[in-house]
């Protein structure tokens, strides 16, 4: 779709969006602050202290005022560069409104939304830079939700053999390493169309850990064990005082001390992979099979021998994504577990525009709105007279995932080689 | 050796022509026997019995003229949502949605089934034609997407998945107030039932299985896809901007609005499914409805190559096979998944074809042949 679109654009539907909610908050809220509303909303940084109150009322309507005046500058079309910016911290601000209004007359931990977001946005940052590690390098990685799955099951099913977590882990970043190559043997090898080979390596992994978990796990069981958090490894390591005076320290105690194994990880992951595809000899290698195959293998790179290698890593890192559900998380597996997060980390990749560090963001954007549905149920958010149905805030991540890639794909280029089976 | 005659020159064996004329057919055939043999070693690996497993599946399936009249039951929505895949395919378009498109569609449905009373000559095309509208309505919320922005469809349609999964749930289990839900109904799992004018009139095949008129219904639109894909000319203008847009858009064809319109068709297919489970099978809407069908779907497009006529065979093939497993699980003591695993080596043959046709010396595929759908991700 390379024409030229008419009508309205991308811009002009964003800056209306915002310009929008800017009048529908201040038509909401502007009387009520007036009126001199007392209704205060509490953003805890730590408990018990430091507490910030808003008054709900003003801040909404000030957020409004902003919004509406990004909105008008995105629409009049003259001053591009204030218009971005504008349009760019309201979005920002998207946020604390939407905390602002959900906890008004109560009180919410901000620092544990920010904790909650960063976990959950874990396994969609792992499988967004599965993606661009396979990407990068020319192949389309549909795939990610079956190799998830098939490393969360196959990860249970070890650590139930072997008692002990950390072969789970292994196990799990081995057998997504495999399916990987499995996917790279249909569309290297045998040239299948890549996205059908990932929508058959992910039906075979729905067919295998199915199997896997009635014919074996059911019948084992296993204890709700999960990998210990980081103060929990230092209170083992002997030194449980240190643990307990570690966590209290406010917004990092919860955020880096209450972390987990496969979060850290990850973020060692978002790091190396930066430094490995942008810095080292075989970054450039990977990203030349990726943007022009012919070239690579006219300077003697071997082209379908890199793309098998960066596949291989690229389903490690999914399966590592995929303990993180059954190992980490749940501490048991069950079907379909993954709930599509491996497509919506797809999003969060298309959105970090194939960088590292972008993905990242965009996992924790989506991170963020899931953490925001279940914060919602905790602050029993009303809404036209009625509690929030739970399915409402179940959707959230879908929904954002739509309107993320609606908005971003076409601006964000991917690898140009990305989907094409290379031949001599 | 097949391969050395012709190369030396002697006259061909019967066999080399005829396994050269019918490749295409061939292939899907032996990809069902090799998946099914690779399966009977998996069966045999975990210490089953294979041929009790196979002899349960095949009785169970075809086995008896009740076994096969559930097997016809539940191979509709397979044949109906894999012509929705293959048509979407024949655009271009992956559609992963069936899935999500059939829940719109039986949810429309389900709303005038319950809601409206009129007689039943009335009611059943009109319960039809809102399932059609919701599923149509459904895809095409990734028609437009892909069409206007560029978005992937496969991601949207899987998100759309998703959504219209929760969105239903919440329609049947909503208590304050009852939006499709039966207050009669303790369990809370199912909508109300569909008034007597609006369900499928059928014939009863043993004691609970009745032989509905969505079945030649689903028969009428294999032949209606057909006809709509190869006679028409919004069929050839949705072929063009398949195979390639950019020459179909120098050709004059409004390749966005092709591309919506696709996806509305096809969602209406799978839009009717879902009417007929409801309205046919089922006379009720519930959440554990049909998981997973949107995978199905393309396995059972995949299979026949997204030929319509062929589609009747591999939804006859899928019903069978999922019908089949009770029996295989009693006979065998196997989980049902072991289908599973059979349909994904069955998809993973398909699909690449290649092995297929190297482990049975099949002549190479023409070049051209491929289907080429990821393209990136748009932009």
């Amino acid at each position: 779709m390379s024409e030229r679109r008419k009508g309205i654009g991308r811009r002009q539907v964003i800056a209306g969006f915002f310009a929008l909610l800017g009048l529908l908050l201040i038509f909401n809220y502007a009387p009520q602050a007036l009126a001199g509303d007392t209704v205060v909303t509490r953003i805890a940084l730590a408990v018990p202290q430091p507490v910030i109150a808003f008054p709900s009322a003003w801040s909404l309507t000030i957020i409004g005022f902003v919004m509406l005046i990004a909105g008008s500058l995105g629409l009049t079309n003259r001053v591009q560069r204030w218009a971005d910016i504008s349009l760019w911290t309201s979005a920002v601000l998207l946020f604390p409104a939407i905390l602002i209004w959900a906890a008004a007359g109560k009180q919410t931990n901000a620092t544990v939304m920010l904790s909650e977001s960063l976990r959950l946005g874990t396994p969609l940052a792992l499988g967004a830079l599965a993606g661009i590690w396979a990407e990068r390098s020319g192949v389309i990685n549909i795939a990610i939700e079956g190799m998830m799955l098939m490393g969360a099951a196959f990860g249970f099913a070890i650590f139930i053999l072997t008692g002990q977590l950390w072969w789970g882990v292994i196990g799990a970043v081995i057998v997504g390493g495999i399916i990987a190559l499995l996917h790279g043997l249909l569309s290297i090898s045998f040239r299948t169309d890549q996205i059908i080979s990932g929508t058959v390596v992910n039906i075979l992994a729905i067919g295998i850990t199915g199997y896997l978990r009635r014919q074996y796990i059911v019948t084992e069981g296993g204890g709700r064990v999960t990998l210990p958090s980081l103060s929990a490894i230092i209170a083992n390591a002997g030194f449980p005082d240190l643990a307990r005076s570690l966590e209290a320290i406010p917004i990092a105690g919860t955020l880096l001390f209450g972390g987990k194994p496969i979060f850290f990880a990850m973020l060692l992951l978002v790091v190396l992979t930066q430094v490995v595809l942008f810095m080292t000899r075989w970054g450039l290698r990977t990203r030349a099979v990726g943007e022009n195959p012919k070239a690579a293998d006219t300077v003697g790179i071997a082209v379908n021998r890199m793309r098998y290698i960066n596949l291989f890593i690229s389903g490690c890192i999914a399966g590592l994504g995929g303990a993180w559900f059954s190992l980490e998380t749940v501490g048991n597996f069950d079907d379909g577990m993954t709930a599509g997060k491996g497509f919506i980390a797809l999003a969060a990749m298309i959105f970090g525009k194939w960088m590292p560090f972008g993905a990242f963001g965009g996992a924790m954007l989506f991170g963020f709105a899931e953490a925001l549905g279940t914060r919602f149920q905790i602050l029993q958010v009303q809404v036209f007279g009625g509690p929030v149905p739970v399915q409402f805030l179940q959707v959230i991540p879908y929904v954002v995932t739509m309107i993320v890639l609606a908005g971003l794909i076409g601006r964000a280029v991917g690898p140009a080689a990305v989907g094409k089976p290379y031949e001599k | 050796m097949a391969q050395a005659a012709t190369e030396t020159g002697i006259r061909p064996s019967a066999l080399r022509l005829f396994w050269d004329r019918w490749s295409g057919v061939l292939v899907p055939i032996l990809a069902v026997f090799t998946a099914l043999v690779v399966g009977a070693f998996i069966i045999g690996v975990t210490g089953a019995d294979w041929q009790a497993a196979y002899i349960g599946l095949w009785e169970g399936a075809f086995g008896s003229p009740r076994a096969f009249a559930d097997t016809v039951v539940r191979s509709t929505p397979f044949i109906i949502c894999g012509l929705c895949v293959a048509l979407a395919f024949k655009a271009g378009l992956f559609n992963i949605g069936a899935e999500g498109q059939l829940y719109a569609g039986a949810v429309a449905s389900v709303v005038i089934g319950t809601t409206l009373q009129m007689p039943a000559i009335f009611h059943i095309p009109a319960a039809l034609i809102a399932g059609a509208l919701g599923g149509a309505a459904w895809a095409a919320i990734a028609g437009f997407l892909k069409a206007r922005t560029g978005a992937h469809e496969v991601i949207n349609t899987i998100m759309l998945n998703y959504i219209a999964l929760r969105m239903t749930d919440w329609l049947i289990r909503s208590k304050t107030p009852y939006i499709l839900g039966d207050p009669a109904d303790t369990t809370g799992a199912r909508s109300r039932l569909v008034a007597e004018t609006a369900r499928l009139p059928g014939i009863q095949v043993g004691s609970s299985t009745i032989l509905h008129l969505g079945i030649p219904l689903a028969l009428v639109l294999v032949f209606v896809v057909a006809w709509l894909l190869y006679r028409t000319t919004l069929g050839f203008e949705m072929r063009t901007a398949g195979t390639n847009p950019h020459a179909a858009r120098y050709a004059g064809i409004n390749v966005p609005r092709t591309i919506i319109l696709a996806m509305a068709i096809a969602g209406s297919l799978a839009g009717i499914a879902g009417a007929i489970e409801v309205i046919g099978v089922r006379g009720a809407l519930s959440a554990d409805f049909f998981s997973g069908l949107g995978f199905d779907a393309i396995a059972v497009a995949l299979l026949a190559r997204a030929n319509p006529v062929g589609i009747i065979f591999s939804g006859l093939l899928w019903g069978g096979l999922l019908t089949g497993a009770r029996l295989m699980q009693v006979r065998a003591s196997l989980s049902i998944d072991v289908i599973k695993i059979v349909q994904a080596l069955i998809i993973m043959f398909v699909a690449a074809d290649q092995i297929v046709r190297f482990i049975y010396r099949l002549p190479k595929r023409k070049p051209g042949e491929e289907t080429q759908l990821s393209k990136g991700w748009g932009g």
